[in-house]
């Protein structure tokens, strides 16, 4: 809609309709005018990111630089580094180390699911497919907090799952504070994520592709191998970015299904600024994490993702 | 139309019948960033005429509608409106209507208020309203869909409602932006038909733009040629396809051979193989030319039996094709292929591959284009 | 629509392995939210186990003070967030998709960055930010003001504003632009085309980004949790206050709340969604017969 002016202008700035001889001057006035209403149209919500999203990005930079003084304050003068350097400490380390590989196991299980359940969706009729979407959407727009609670419930002493192993004979399980309460936790929690984007990559696949390869003399592990698997690529990449990196900055999950000795990145930010109140290691350490999913953010654009 | 508006010591000259034109394009230009779009065109279009911008696509001509229609701002010249400058008013203050490619109409509206809109938009009573979009869809034959919603509608019934909601109001000059290119054939072919009589009955100017050198053909009073933002040639269909401008409006108006050659002088032109056409032309003597043939101007004979008063050329029969009501010989001369079309006829002498013939035309038959 | 012949489903193991997994899903995704609505009315004070019937656990809901006061905040913080992000959004998302402004780049960038950044980061970046806002409000004008339910709100907005402008604009963008200069062209102002063109079209996706800017605000502990004051806390964050100091029965209860209140967005969501499945009209080529 370049050049275009309309009387009786949305907001404020238009262009006076003068009956006049086109010339540039004019179609450059009429392009202004409808820059600046689009400014216009952008400003408050531009305006707020800036003062509420963009700036506070700004302090927790400056912070991570900063330095922790005696009373539990931040000195702000006396730039360093000291807070990147203590994520070289082993406490830090093995933090680090132990959110990676969680969040690992934790995009592999999601991926080994949701990889035949997309596929299985995919096959089914229109009607089908939809019902089964839904079914996919409640969950996925469901309180977060809810359902690692139901976990919570599900897993503790004396709750179902023990009660059925007792029942049938393989004793009290004890898997309420361990890591694995919390891979289940972060699966359940993310497990929509890895189904939505795959399940939009392999719908577009032409079916007759894979009848295509099994008429090339193909097997079926061939066809997948072959061409199902590279042709639902983007999926996978998508689907894993969207459960990767949440997993990575965790809160809920650990603190409610996971133990003292499963300290987590996310758990470990939030205590730095709410007991331990070292604010420069907690917003450099915010920082670190913010980056990875900048970056992985990169990776899916690049690889043709549009919608998050 | 009165002139007594704040810029009438621009009105564009009085065309040449000595009348306002309907819409007046003198020297318009469109440049977005770099690119020129269209370049500095001139063009009068007639009261009540029926006119076609024709040209492949990019060649300016959506632009050109849709700077009348408002849609664009030209970046220089002086666009007019039965003599009212308008090239700087939106597209809301102009007397124009346009039909869109794709319809455009409003999937939340029905039928009757999709037609009303503009109506409703300028304010006119409701009674008025309902009145005239009823009137305006009887007119195109959709008085008994009024109440369905565009997308329970055809193709042709989307075109149709389409129509109706442009001219209820009345415009002056009606726009349409291949309105037809969506449909198929069949109803295309009807559809060409019906515009045709609709513009004729109302006496509105319509202006058309399309890339279908035969739905121009078939429909215009004028055709505006296009190509790459400049109007080649403008003239009524018979013009254009026997006096060419050019190469390009030659070829791509019909089929033609284009035979290359030079000017010798005001009745000669010699071709690439060194052979002399006696042809009138009015180009300067020494500049390249080509000299167009049209298939179905040209007769076979065998070879030596070409009679008086005719030039020839001699060949080979390269292919045969045959199209029912028609036979394509493609022939060889020695340094290009050219095609010659046979009507049908019983008379008529069949020749088959690798028959040594002599093709052969009248004079007057062949136009002298410019490169 | 992948094909027009019916889509290939494998023979025989791999076919029954398929179709078992996403049984297995299901179950996964429903058994411990039916389980937990279970243990809701269950009458024993472990939280897991069946002791029979009773509604006593919705009662203490109920007559609970400090639940029902967070609630109540939950509530307003979300109708407040929502009603800000889906103006903003929604005049962002217009700007993007139908004008082009200098900054724009920029500002589509800043737009995607709330929505890919982690929970724990944002909740990161109002904490310090609100801290040294206060502070400085503090030293210059003397304003004791402290987080609650105004910083609340403020950083809700933060985010919900990105996630209504991209649920606009994909609706945005999936409608021709050609209909708006029809209306132009049918003498619309440029406000009778937005009015009478572009936002009942527009609608169904505003109405869906109100949805999403309410769960996700119904949903935060994290941020929340980082920018709420004494006395101003939601349901989200007293919940989980709560279960960190042990579970009770009554959580079930107040788990149920919110997931019933979850399930009805979404339901309404989906009725948004359905609304929005026809926005173009698609010009048939069968042959006419008027």
């Amino acid at each position: 809609m370049s050049g275009l002016a309309v009387d009786g202008d949305l907001i404020v700035g238009d262009v006076p309709d003068q009956v006049a001889q086109a010339n540039p001057e004019f179609e450059r006035a009429a392009e202004k005018a409808e820059s600046r209403r689009g400014l216009i149209m952008a400003l408050p919500a531009y305006l707020y990111l800036l003062v509420f999203f963009a700036l506070p990005l700004v302090i927790v930079f400056v912070y991570s630089f900063a330095t922790r003084n005696r009373f539990g304050g931040t000195d702000l003068s006396g730039w360093n580094v000291e807070a990147y350097r203590k994520l070289g400490e082993p406490i830090v380390r093995d933090i680090l180390f132990r959110s990676l590989w969680l969040a690992i196991i934790t995009t592999v299980l999601c991926l080994l699911f949701a990889y035949p359940f997309s596929y299985f969706l995919a096959t089914r009729s229109a009607t089908t497919r939809n019902i089964m979407l839904v079914f996919v959407m409640i969950p996925f727009w469901s309180n977060f907090l809810v359902r690692n609670y139901a976990w919570r419930v599900l897993l503790g002493n004396d709750g179902p799952v023990s009660q059925i192993t007792e029942a049938i004979g393989l004793g009290e399980t004890r898997i309420l504070f361990t890591p694995l309460a919390v891979v289940i936790g972060l699966v359940y929690g993310f497990l929509p994520f890895m189904i939505l984007p795959l399940y939009a990559s392999i719908e577009r696949i032409d079916m007759r592709l894979l009848e295509a390869s099994r008429d090339l003399y193909a097997s079926g592990w061939q066809s997948f191998r072959r061409v199902l698997w590279p042709l639902s690529r983007p999926g996978v990449i998508a689907g894993s970015i969207l459960v990767f990196v949440p997993s990575l900055g965790a809160y809920v999950t650990p603190e409610i299904l996971g133990g003292a000795k499963t300290t987590l990145l996310g758990s470990y930010i939030v205590t730095q600024f709410l007991t331990a109140r070292n604010w420069p290691v907690g917003a450099s350490l915010s920082f670190v994490l913010m980056s990875v999913m900048l970056g992985a953010t990169l990776v899916y654009f690049r690889n043709g993702g549009r919608t998050l | 139309m009165t002139a007594s508006n704040a810029a009438s010591d621009l009105s564009p000259a009085p065309s040449s019948d000595g009348s306002t034109p309907a819409v007046g394009i003198r020297g318009i230009t469109k440049r977005f960033g770099d690119v020129v779009a269209v370049d500095a065109i001139d063009l009068s279009i007639h009261d009540g005429e029926f006119f076609a911008l024709l040209g492949p696509s990019g060649c300016g001509k959506t632009t050109t509608l849709r700077m009348i229609a408002g849609l664009d701002f030209p970046t220089e010249g002086s666009l007019t409106i039965f003599g009212q400058e308008v090239g700087t008013l939106p597209p809301n203050k102009r007397p124009v209507n346009t039909v869109f490619q794709n319809y455009a109409l409003f999937p939340h509206m029905n039928v009757l208020e999709n037609v009303g809109f503009g109506l409703k938009m300028q304010k006119v009573n409701k009674t008025e309203i309902v009145r005239r979009s009823s009137e305006a869809l009887e007119l195109v034959q959709m008085g008994a869909m009024a109440s369905r919603q565009p997308n329970q509608l055809s193709g042709g019934q989307q075109q149709r409602v389409a129509l109706a909601r442009a001219l209820v109001n009345r415009p002056k000059v009606l726009l349409l932006d291949e309105p037809l290119g969506a449909l198929d054939l069949k109803l295309r072919q009807e559809m060409q038909t019906e515009l045709k009589s609709l513009q004729r009955e109302l006496g509105i100017t319509f202006v058309f733009v399309t890339h279908d050198q035969e739905e121009a053909l078939t429909m215009s009073d004028r055709i505006g040629i296009m190509k790459d933002g400049n109007l080649l040639q403008v003239g009524s269909p018979e013009e254009i396809y026997e006096a060419p401008a050019n190469r390009f409006v030659a070829d791509f108006i019909g089929q033609t051979n284009l035979l290359e050659g030079t000017v010798e002088s005001s009745d000669t032109v010699c071709l690439a193989n060194g052979a002399r056409l006696s042809v009138r032309s009015t180009e300067p003597v020494g500049s390249a030319v080509a000299v167009s043939l049209r298939p179905e101007r040209a007769l076979l004979h065998d070879r030596d039996d070409v009679p008086d008063g005719r030039s020839s050329l001699d060949g080979v029969v390269q292919t045969v094709t045959y199209l029912g009501n028609a036979v394509v010989y493609r022939i060889a001369l020695d340094w290009m292929t050219l095609d010659v079309r046979a009507e049908n006829r019983p008379s008529m002498k069949r020749y088959s591959v690798t028959d040594e013939i002599s093709v052969s035309w009248l004079p007057q038959a062949v136009a002298v284009v410019a490169q | 629509m992948s094909s027009p012949t019916s889509p290939v489903l494998p023979r025989g193991k791999t076919r029954i392995g398929l179709t078992m997994n996403a049984w297995l899903v299901y179950v996964f995704f429903y058994a411990p939210i039916l389980l937990l609505v279970v243990f809701s009315f269950s009458n024993d004070r472990n939280v897991g186990r069946w002791g029979g019937f009773t509604l006593d656990w919705y009662r203490a809901f109920g007559e609970n003070e400090e639940i029902q006061q967070s609630l109540s905040a939950s509530l307003r913080v979300a109708l407040i967030s929502t009603v800000v992000s889906v103006v903003l959004g929604t005049m962002a998302a217009l700007a993007l998709e139908r004008f082009s402004f200098r900054g724009k780049k920029v500002f589509d960038g800043l737009l995607y960055l709330p929505i890919i950044i982690p929970d724990v980061t944002m909740a990161v970046m109002m904490l310090l930010f609100f801290s040294q806002l206060f502070d400085a409000l503090d030293a210059w004008f003397g304003l004791g003001l402290s987080k609650g339910f105004t910083s609340i709100v403020l950083s809700h907005v933060a985010f919900s504003i990105s996630f209504v402008s991209v649920v606009v604009r994909a609706r945005l963008a999936g409608m021709n632009d050609q209909l708006e200069q029809a209306a132009f062209d049918l003498y619309a102002s440029r406000w009778q085309a937005f009015r009478h063109i572009t936002l009942p079209l527009i609608a169904p996706g505003i109405i869906g980004g109100a949805l999403l800017a309410m769960t996700l605000s119904l949903d935060d502990v994290v941020i929340t949790q980082f920018v709420s004051g004494p006395g101003s806390t939601t349901l989200p964050v007293y919940v989980f206050s709560l279960i960190r100091r042990g579970v009770t029965p009554l959580i079930n209860a107040v788990s149920v709340v919110m997931l019933a209140a979850s399930i009805t967005l979404v339901a309404l969501s989906l009725l948004a969604d359905r609304a929005k499945s026809s926005p173009q009209p698609t010009p048939s080529k069968e042959t006419d017969n008027a």
